[in-house]
This record gives structure tokens, C-alpha cells and sequence, in this order.
């Protein structure tokens, strides 16, 4: 009896660790997105941990920014609620591995979009809804005016970005010389500079602004050069293997730019989905054809995209733009008919 | 021959009184302090040198410091005094991370049912079976109350908790999960098989020769490419499996000290007694090998609790990476020091009485041999 | 008498050299399985993440930056070479730190058991002190210390011609390399023997006629003459790369950068003091009985050291220092916290930029096996030496 004993309770004990083992891995649904968003209720989004303008927490642990509203807009579009949204903060070094691992269904983390990354990484950029450009900042009181003075300048930069590289290629061309002082978090990089171990840091140039006015004890003491090193169009990102996630990312932000060149905005859809009788707005709001159910949607998605959030107008001004605390210019990211880049295809 | 005319007048003359520096105040200054010209010169060197240090240091920390959460007060004075105002301010954010603020009464509650855990588990009146029992209780209150989700508490997901209940949870679920595999190895690297000792052999020197950020690393970014497709593993247990690899391998070598301290007449005599291998391990080996080691244990312990600080570098924010997180604000950066000697004294206090208490253990247990 | 015959193998459940082989054989099988479990598992997920595989990007050209380095490097050389760079600089820290934590903690740990009550005491507060503080802390308070206190780069301190001291780090002129200097390498080299000899001489003197002789000083002239002599024979070759100001910043010579001198303090200080513990735990396993002998012979408290304690103490130092030295070189991969670019650091770069984990760690975790298994292997031939000789 006794050896009868011994003989199952060893087994039974391995089979009820592994058992716990096991439990640890909670299964989540491979493959389709969409269908995992609307289970869960709830859309994962990887941001940045705190870049005023782009996604920071306040307090209260309520984000705000302009990557925070794209998947603000996503998740009006696909769970009719922009709350119903998880933030996950990332730092450079796991974003893409996050994205990977499936643990968030969009990275908008003010991620450049390059060959390398939209090839390799097993992802898809989406579009572009910032257009950038990397930039220097000094303090004042070095009196270097111009990037091309920077000649064997000690550069802050953060690791895992494409910003090292670019440092790089610029200081070649330019034969600078810069030497990078490399930190694996933006608070080490921030500090290091704003300690004066650093003459120069380097990062976008919205990022720049960012910084300098969150962290600088008196953000007129640094210039922000006005050389533009590299190209840097910023974007949100999913996994590959999922066109029709896909599909509807990269719609709801052309969506949102091509409300701006038609005029409607958070105040007016209401109204304008009512009363206006322009085919091109009636196309969108979906009060003449539903071209939501070509995305797998209904036809009130983009109605709701724009309620949530605004148009991108809207959307630039109340985060980044000269009404914001980053006071950056529209510049290239205006509308195509007014000198910028943001040209929508028609949504048709 | 009788003792007839010898007469010895044995009288006592009083003991005189032993030289002035010999006993006494005098005695044990001179002896300590100027014994020999060498001797003489470093103790005036180094009181020379506390004279110079310690007045400014005595200002900056106490009599200049600012108490309370004063910024305006803080910045007037710095330099001049500490600002120990940061740890008022934003002693929460430290101690508990990115919890919930109005949930953080459940962290505190959880973390002091471990603390009292630990500390009862180091009195020699409660080793007795019901421990265990006392130990898997507390464990579940713990996850239970941080993890919530019923009874009216919300959720919290572990990749917000941090700062002291991350530190204790690390440190202490490492090591009791290490300890059973820990055995394991060290028995493997003994055996005769030479298969087992090769494959323990070769996985202790592994990740003994490896360092600890680069386990976390692969852990974080190489464990979830092990699993099959579609499941998705938590942070913190992808952290705790590596760290639990990691503490094993340590506790292994530890353990295995123990065993080869061990006389092999034991098992000689427990073999020709015709006990099996596992009669042998469990009655005879590993009670003595143990109490032999459970002051390097105490020690493997006070490692890894000083080494949860690298989960800082896999974004998670224990203590360490806390104060980082609370002091990038712009407010409050200047006084980045003070926040940081506030997270070393927490160490310093732990560490130091884990250390105490391993040499109470040791000269307890009677475990070491005298040394003069 | 004929010897009996060997045993013959029994192929029944009660033998224990069967149950052995079967045991043996259940666990390669079921580690097989495991391992091949898990590859099928990581191979299935990188092909639906669209993730490649393989090392052959590491000979493309790297494409970033490194701030600082013992060899010249390029960003287009490739990230095989970035890794070599990594590892100098891993090495730098590490032998340098090795050395220093190992004379700092044999003084702290000697002064422990002096009588001199207040060196005992400071000597066991910082042991205390470096011990019960990770050293991510004492890193990060090092670093905010350096970077703090340090003077600006625009105004760095000059305490000498040439040397210049700010936030950039210390900045000195550094002798350029010329082809005269091989002569004061060889003459250096010729130095090296010359002391081995003079050592040899006096130690022969010693135990002919019992007369001492100075050892350590004649040497160390000797040392010094040869390869004085050896840079006359190649032409004293004199020419200096002196840090130069230019606009913003100071150029040239050889560097030492702020977060150099974090990560060496940081672990010298640190490293020390277990150190510390390890030697005085040594000294004190010596028999009292030798220091008694050695009152009675009349020997100072240094020779004591020196020639009776020491030695003696070495067998009982030198396997917990080989892990203290082992625990120094993996500690100095936390560089990347304070913008040191080291192994660990640079990986993180290259691992970034290509997204290839796997590759990147699986390579610094080889590097730092070998380098672990080599420092096993010297110090075991010293502890080898020094170990008590069974009979």
C-alpha cells in the first residue's frame, strides 16, 4: 500500500507543478487582432513613458498627447469608446520586442519609420502622422549658433534610437568628430545634458522642444539649433500578418487629416453629419455610402474617429502646435494645399 | 627534618598598584589609539581628517536640511542643507512605484505581512512545520491583495507594481524557488552518473559565468520566443525565472560546499545500514550539509536582494529604478542625492541586518570552527 | 589462486550500475526533448513575426558611434568589430579595477585587525557600508557626483601644462606612438629579467650567509634604468599629443572620461570591500600559535605579514577571491546605466538596431563565459601553488 502510495504521489506532485506552470502562460488569441480587441474590450497601445506633446500621464494617470489620441481614435472606431484604451509605457529598447510579443496592438510611440524596422522587425508602419527631423540643442551660454560649430562637441543621446546613427552619418559628412556619450534611458540622457556633461543632445526635433520644456530649469537658456540632420517621419505601428488591423489603422489617421481639408472638426461633425450636403463629407461621415464595411466596420467609423479626437488639425494644435506649451509651427506637417506634406488619399 | 628553627614570616606586602597604562581610561586609549610612532600617525592623520569632514557633512545633513516638502525653501537652501522635503514629497512614488496612488495602502499592508513573515522566520522558537504552512498563507495574501480584481478591489497589473513589495517579492520568491533546484544541482554535480554531473556541471558554470544583466535580458527578451505561439508570459514571472536561474546556480556552489564539508564516513555507514540514495540525501546528508551552510545562505539572500536592483535595466521599477522615476521631475531634480540616500539607508538597514543576523546564525549554530 | 572472475553485467532493475545508465539515458532523452521543444517553439514564432535569424549581420558595417575606445573605430567597420571595441573596453575597467580593488581591500582588510581602535573601526564601517548598497546605487551616486562637481567644459581646471580636468574627464598628453619606442619596450623588457635576477641574487645571498639586502627598490631602479637606456638606444623619441582648446571643447591626447572613473570607482570600492572580508578571513585562519612564534622571533608586524601571515593565509584567500574577481569583470557590464560603453552596452546598440536578440545576447554571453572560464583557469593554477599538498 505504502509503495503503491509513494509511487502516484511523485507524479501527481510533478503533474500539479507543471499544472501551475502552465497557468502562469495565459493563452491570448494569435492571429486575428481585431477579434482579440473586441474580446479583451479593451485596445493595448505602446507609448512613450512621458514626452509632453506626444504621450504623458498627468497625475491623475490620464494620458494626453498626440500619439495618445491616434489610438484614442483607433478605439472609438473599433469598441465605439476612445477611454477604452490600456497604455503601456515603453522605453526605445523593447518597443518593437513588446510589439512582437503581442502584448500591444499598436505602437505609437513617436517611432521613426525607416527601411530597417519596417522590414526586419516583423512590422508594419502605418503612415506618417509627424513629420520630424533630428535636431540639436545647446545651452545658450556656449554661444554656438549653427550645428556645423559642433566640432568635437560631446553629443547626449539615447540608446536604441535612430538617432545614434544619424549622429553618426551627420558627423562624418560634416567631419565634426562628435563624441556620443550613449545612456540606455531618456532620464539618464536628460540629466547628463542638463548637468552639463554633455555639450549638445540630440534627439527629433519636437522631442527637443519636449524636453526642453519639461525638464529645464529655465528652458530660455537652450537654444535648439535650426539644422535638421536626418529625416524622421514619425508613425504608429502593428504587427505584420494582419492586413485588416492594418487597413484600418492607416485609415483612421488619413481619415482624420482628410476631415481637416474638409472642415470638419469636433465641434462641427455633428451638424455637418446632419445638414451638409457635400458628397465628400457625407462620404465620410457615412451619411451617402458606408464605406466602413469595406474596413470590416460600420458606416459611423470615421464619424466617430473625428468625434473623439478631431481632425488632425485639431489634434496638432491641442498637443504640439503654437497654442500648446511645445509651440511648434505646423511646418511640413500642414496640409498639402497650404505647403505641407499631410496628403490624405480620398477616402472612397 | 621538623620545622623547628626556621621560621619563615611570610607577610603579605600589599599588591601594588599595576602601571597607570595598563588599566583604565588611559590604558585603553594609548593601547588603542598611540600604540607605537605608526600607530600614533594614522590616528592623528585620520582625526585630522574626520575634523575636516565630518562638521560639513553634520550641517548639510541636519542642521541646514529641510524637512518638508518646501520646493521654494529646498532651493534656497541647496547646497547649503539637504533636502529631505524630496522624501516627503515623493517618498509614496519611491516606496511603491507607479501603483495606483489611492490603492497604496494594499502594497504597504502586503509588504509588511512579508517583512513580519521574514522576521519571525529568523527566531529559532518558530522553526516548526506550521512555518511552511505560514509561508505559502502569506505569499497568497500577498499576490492576492496586489493583484486584486475581487471583494471590491480593483486590478492592478503587475507591470505596475514597483519599489519595496517588488524588491521583497523578487528576492524572496527567487530564493525560495531556487532553494528546492538549488538541491538539486548540487546533488547532481556529487553524483556518480556521469551524464547528471556533466549537465549540472555545465549549466552551474553557465550562468555562474554570465552576468546577471544579460540573463534579465534574455529572460525579457528571449523567454517569450520559447513559448508556443500565442501565449503570452507576465513580466514580472518572465523577471523571476530569470532571476530564480540565476540565484540556483549561486545557491548550488553554496550548497554543494556544504555537502563536501560533509565526513563520508556518513554515508559509508549509511550505505552499509542499506538506506537508497534518496533515504541517504533526505536523512543524513542534507540536514547536516545544510545547517552547515545557512549562513551563506543568509548571504545568497542579502545578494539577491541587493541584485533586484538591476530589474531596473528590464524596466522594472523597484526600488532603485523608482527613485529614478520620481526624480525626473523637473521640480524636484536638483535633489537627486537626497532621494538616492534615501533608497541606500532602506538597503543599508536591510542588508546590514540580514548580515547581523547570518553571524548570529553562524556562531548560533554552532556551525563555524574557532577561530582566535 | 586464480583471481575470480569479473562480475557480470546484470541487466535486471536491481543493479544499481543499470538503474545509473537508465537514469542517465532518461534524462539526455528528456533534455533533448525539452531543448527541441523550445527551438521548434522559437523558430515557429520568429517566422510568423517575420524576425530572420543568423549571424552573418554581424559583418555588415555597424553604423553608429562610440564615444570612447582604446582602438580607432569606425562606423563602418562592422559589428564584429564594434564588439571587439566593447570588449577592450570591458577589459580596461576590469584588469584596471581588478588591481586597485585588490590593494585597497587588502589594506582595509589588514587594517581591520589592527589594534589601532579607530582604524578598526572605520575600516569596518566601509566594509559595511560598500557592501549593504547595490552597486546600480553607489553607480548612479558616483556618476551624479562626477557629473555635479566636476568644473564645466568650458572652464576646466588646469593643474598642469597640458592637463586638463572638467566634465569631459581628465585629459592629458599622450605619447604618440613612433617606431623609437620599440626600443624602450625591449629595454623595459630587458628590466623585467634584471629585477627577476637582482631577487634571485639576494634571495642566494639570504640563504648562503643570512645577510638581508634591499630587494623592491634596486629592482624597481633597475626596471626603470633599463628602459630609460632603451629609450636613449631608440632615439629618445619625445613627441607628445597634447589636448589642445579648441572652440568649445578640448581636443586631443589621451582621456579618461567621467563615466570611466564612475564605473572604476564604483567597482573598486565596491570589490574592495568584500576583498576586505576574503583577506581578513584569511589572515585569521592562520594558526594563532604563528603569531605567537613570530612575537617570540621579534619579527615588526610587517614582516609578520609579509613573510609568515600572508602566505599562509593565501590558501584560504584565493578561491573566494577568484569569485570576487569573477563577480568584478560580470559587475562591470552595469556600464550601461551610466553611459559607459562597454560589451553589454554596445550589444544593447547593435541589438536595437537590428532587432536580432537571440544573435546579440546569445554573443556577449559567450564572450563573458570565456573570459570567466579563463580567469577560473589562472587563478586555479596559482591556488595550485599555493595549496596545502596532500600526502
Amino acid at each position: 500500500m505504502k509503495s503503491i502510495r509513494k509511487l502516484i504521489q511523485r507524479p501527481l506532485l510533478a503533474t500539479a507543478a507543471l499544472a501551475l506552470l502552465g497557468s502562469l502562460a495565459t493563452p491570448a488569441f494569435a492571429g486575428k487582432t481585431i477579434d482579440a480587441i473586441k474580446a479583451r474590450g479593451t485596445l493595448n497601445c505602446g507609448v512613450n513613458p512621458s514626452l509632453p506633446g506626444f504621450s504623458a500621464a498627468d497625475s491623475q494617470g490620464v494620458w494626453a498627447g498626440l500619439d495618445v489620441d491616434v489610438c484614442r481614435a483607433v478605439a472609438a472606431t473599433l469598441l465605439s469608446d476612445p477611454l477604452k484604451v490600456k497604455y503601456t509605457p515603453l522605453n526605445a529598447a523593447q518597443r518593437f520586442a513588446v510589439l512582437q510579443a503581442g502584448e500591444i496592438d499598436i505602437l505609437s510611440r513617436n517611432t521613426t519609420w525607416t527601411l530597417n524596422r519596417d522590414a526586419s522587425l516583423g512590422l508594419h508602419f502605418t503612415g506618417t502622422t509627424y513629420y520630424d527631423g533630428q535636431g540639436f540643442m545647446v545651452p545658450k551660454k556656449s554661444k554656438i549658433t549653427s550645428a556645423t560649430k559642433l566640432k568635437g562637441a560631446t553629443v547626449c543621446v539615447q540608446s536604441g534610437t535612430t538617432t545614434e546613427k544619424n549622429l553618426n552619418d551627420y558627423s562624418k559628412v560634416m567631419k565634426l568628430n562628435m563624441k556620443p556619450v550613449v545612456f540606455d534611458t531618456q532620464e539618464a540622457t536628460n540629466k547628463a545634458y542638463f548637468s552639463g556633461r554633455c555639450q549638445a543632445y540630440t534627439t527629433d526635433a519636437s522631442g527637443l522642444a519636449s524636453v526642453r520644456n519639461k525638464e529645464a530649469t529655465n528652458p530660455d537658456d537652450h537654444l535648439i539649433l535650426p539644422e535638421l540632420i536626418s529625416k524622421e517621419p514619425l508613425g504608429p505601428s502593428v504587427r505584420r500578418g494582419d492586413d485588416e488591423f492594418f487597413a484600418i489603422v492607416k485609415w483612421v489617421a488619413y481619415v482624420l487629416i482628410e476631415a481637416e481639408e474638409y472642415g470638419i472638426t469636433q465641434a462641427n461633425v455633428d451638424q455637418m453629419k446632419s445638414s451638409s450636403t457635400d458628397p465628400v463629407v457625407m462620404r465620410i461621415l457615412g451619411t451617402s455610402e458606408d464605406t466602413g464595411k469595406l474596413l470590416g466596420l460600420d458606416k459611423e467609423w470615421a464619424y466617430r474617429a473625428i468625434k473623439a479626437v478631431g481632425n488632425y488639425g485639431e489634434m496638432f494644435e491641442r498637443n504640439v502646435g503654437p497654442k500648446s506649451t511645445l509651440k511648434l509651427p505646423r511646418g511640413l506637417n500642414n496640409q498639402w494645399n497650404k505647403g505641407g506634406l499631410m496628403y490624405a488619399p480620398p477616402v472612397r | 627534618m621538623a620545622n623547628t628553627g626556621y621560621q619563615q614570616h611570610f607577610e603579605p606586602i600589599a599588591a601594588r598598584q599595576p602601571p597607570v597604562n595598563e588599566t583604565g581610561l588611559m590604558a585603553w586609549i594609548q593601547r588603542g589609539f598611540f600604540d607605537g610612532p605608526v600607530n600614533s600617525l594614522l590616528t592623528v592623520l585620520f582625526v585630522a581628517m574626520l575634523v575636516w569632514a565630518i562638521p560639513p557633512i553634520f550641517n548639510w545633513t541636519i542642521w541646514y536640511a529641510i524637512p518638508n516638502a518646501d520646493n521654494a525653501a529646498c532651493r534656497a537652501a541647496h547646497g547649503l542643507g539637504a533636502c529631505w522635503g524630496v522624501v516627503a514629497e515623493k517618498g509614496r512614488l519611491i516606496l511603491f512605484g507607479r501603483y495606483p496612488f489611492e490603492e497604496q495602502w494594499r502594497p504597504l499592508v502586503a509588504s509588511a505581512a512579508v517583512v513580519v513573515l521574514l522576521v519571525v522566520s529568523c527566531l529559532k522558537t518558530f522553526w516548526r512545520p506550521a512555518l511552511v504552512g505560514a509561508w505559502v498563507a502569506v505569499y497568497a495574501f500577498f499576490f492576492a491583495l496586489m493583484l486584486g480584481g475581487f471583494a471590491g478591489l480593483t486590478p492592478v497589473e503587475t507591470a505596475r507594481w514597483g519599489g519595496l513589495p517588488l524588491t521583497l517579492l523578487l528576492a524572496s520568491v527567487s530564493l525560495v524557488v531556487a532553494f528546492p533546484l538549488a538541491i538539486l544541482l548540487a546533488l547532481g554535480r556529487q553524483s556518480n552518473l556521469p551524464a547528471i554531473r556533466t549537465l549540472c556541471v555545465i549549466f552551474v558554470e553557465f550562468v555562474r559565468g554570465v552576468p546577471l544583466i544579460s540573463v534579465l535580458f534574455m529572460a525579457s527578451f528571449i523567454l517569450p520566443l520559447f513559448m508556443p505561439q500565442g501565449t503570452k508570459i507576465d513580466v514580472l514571472v518572465r523577471v523571476l525565472v530569470g532571476m530564480t536561474l540565476f540565484t540556483a546556480a549561486y545557491l548550488a556552489e553554496v550548497i554543494r560546499g556544504g555537502l563536501q564539508a560533509l565526513p563520508k564516513g556518513q554515508v559509508e555507514a549509511a550505505h552499509s545500514l542499506g538506506m537508497t540514495y534518496w533515504q541517504i540525501q533526505r536523512m543524513i546528508v542534507l540536514p547536516q550539509a545544510l545547517r552547515l551552510v545557512v549562513p551563506a545562505i543568509v548571504n545568497t539572500f542579502i545578494g539577491a536582494f541587493k541584485d533586484t536592483s538591476l530589474v531596473t535595466i528590464v524596466s522594472l521599477y523597484d526600488l532603485t529604478g523608482a527613485v529614478q522615476l520620481a526624480l525626473g521631475d523637473a521640480d524636484w531634480r536638483k535633489f537627486f542625492i537626497e532621494g538616492q540616500l534615501f533608497v541606500a539607508g532602506i538597503y543599508f538597514i536591510a542588508c546590514f541586518a540580514m548580515s547581523r543576523y547570518s553571524q548570529w546564525l553562524e556562531s548560533h549554530l554552532n556551525t563555524g570552527t574557532r577561530r582566535q | 589462486m586464480s583471481t575470480p572472475p569479473p562480475p557480470k553485467r546484470q541487466w535486471s532493475w536491481r543493479s544499481q550500475a543499470f538503474r545509473g545508465l537508465v537514469y542517465q539515458i532518461l534524462a539526455i532523452v528528456g533534455l533533448a526533448i525539452a531543448v527541441g521543444y523550445l527551438m521548434s517553439n522559437t523558430f515557429a514564432n520568429m517566422r510568423a513575426r517575420g524576425i530572420q535569424s543568423g549571424f552573418d549581420f554581424f559583418l555588415q558595417p555597424a553604423g553608429f558611434g562610440i564615444g570612447e575606445s582604446l582602438i580607432e573605430f569606425d562606423s563602418s567597420q562592422n559589428y564584429l568589430v564594434a564588439y571587439l571595441v566593447g570588449l577592450s573596453n570591458t577589459l580596461r575597467v576590469a584588469l584596471v579595477g581588478l588591481v586597485l580593488a585588490t590593494f585597497l581591500g587588502t589594506l582595509i582588510g589588514i587594517g581591520r585587525l589592527t589594534q589601532n581602535t579607530l582604524v578598526k573601526t572605520l575600516c569596518a564601517s566601509y566594509v559595511e557600508i560598500t557592501r549593504n548598497i547595490p552597486l546600480l546605487l553607489q553607480l548612479f551616486m558616483w556618476y551624479f557626483a562626477m557629473t555635479e562637481l566636476l568644473p564645466p567644459i568650458e572652464s576646466p581646471l588646469r593643474p598642469l601644462e597640458g592637463v586638463f580636468f572638467s566634465k569631459n574627464g581628465l585629459q592629458y598628453p599622450l605619447p604618440v606612438w613612433e617606431p623609437g619606442h620599440w626600443g624602450t619596450l625591449i629595454g623595459l623588457c630587458v628590466g623585467i629579467g634584471t629585477w627577476k635576477f637582482w631577487s634571485r641574487h639576494v634571495t642566494q645571498n639570504f640563504e648562503a650567509t643570512g645577510l638581508t639586502k634591499p630587494s623592491f627598490l634596486p629592482g624597481l631602479g633597475l626596471f626603470i634604468v633599463c628602459g630609460v637606456i632603451g629609450w636613449l638606444a631608440g632615439g629618445f623619441p619625445s613627441e607628445l599629443d597634447i589636448p589642445e582648446i579648441t572652440e568649445i571643447n578640448v581636443v586631443g591626447g589621451g582621456s579618461v572620461t567621467p563615466e570611466y572613473l564612475t564605473l572604476l570607482v564604483g567597482l573598486t570600492v565596491y570589490t574592495s570591500g568584500y576583498i576586505a572580508e576574503v583577506v581578513r578571513a584569511g589572515i585569521q585562519s592562520v594558526s594563532f600559535g604563528q603569531h605567537e612564534a613570530a612575537l617570540a622571533l621579534g619579527l615588526k608586524r610587517t614582516q609578520e605579514l609579509r613573510l609568515i601571515q600572508l602566505p599562509q593565509a593565501m590558501r584560504v584567500i584565493i578561491p573566494p577571491l577568484t569569485s570576487q574577481y569573477l563577480n568584478l569583470i560580470k559587475n562591470s557590464s552595469l556600464a550601461v546605466a551610466v553611459g559607459y560603453p562597454d560589451l553589454v552596452s554596445i550589444s544593447s546598440t547593435a541589438l536595437n538596431q537590428t532587432g536580432r536578440a537571440i544573435e546579440c545576447i546569445a554573443l556577449v554571453m559567450m564572450i563573458y563565459l570565456s573570459l570567466s572560464l579563463l580567469t577560473s583557469a589562472l587563478m586555479n593554477i596559482y591556488n595550485r601553488r599555493v595549496r596545502i599538498k596532500d600526502r
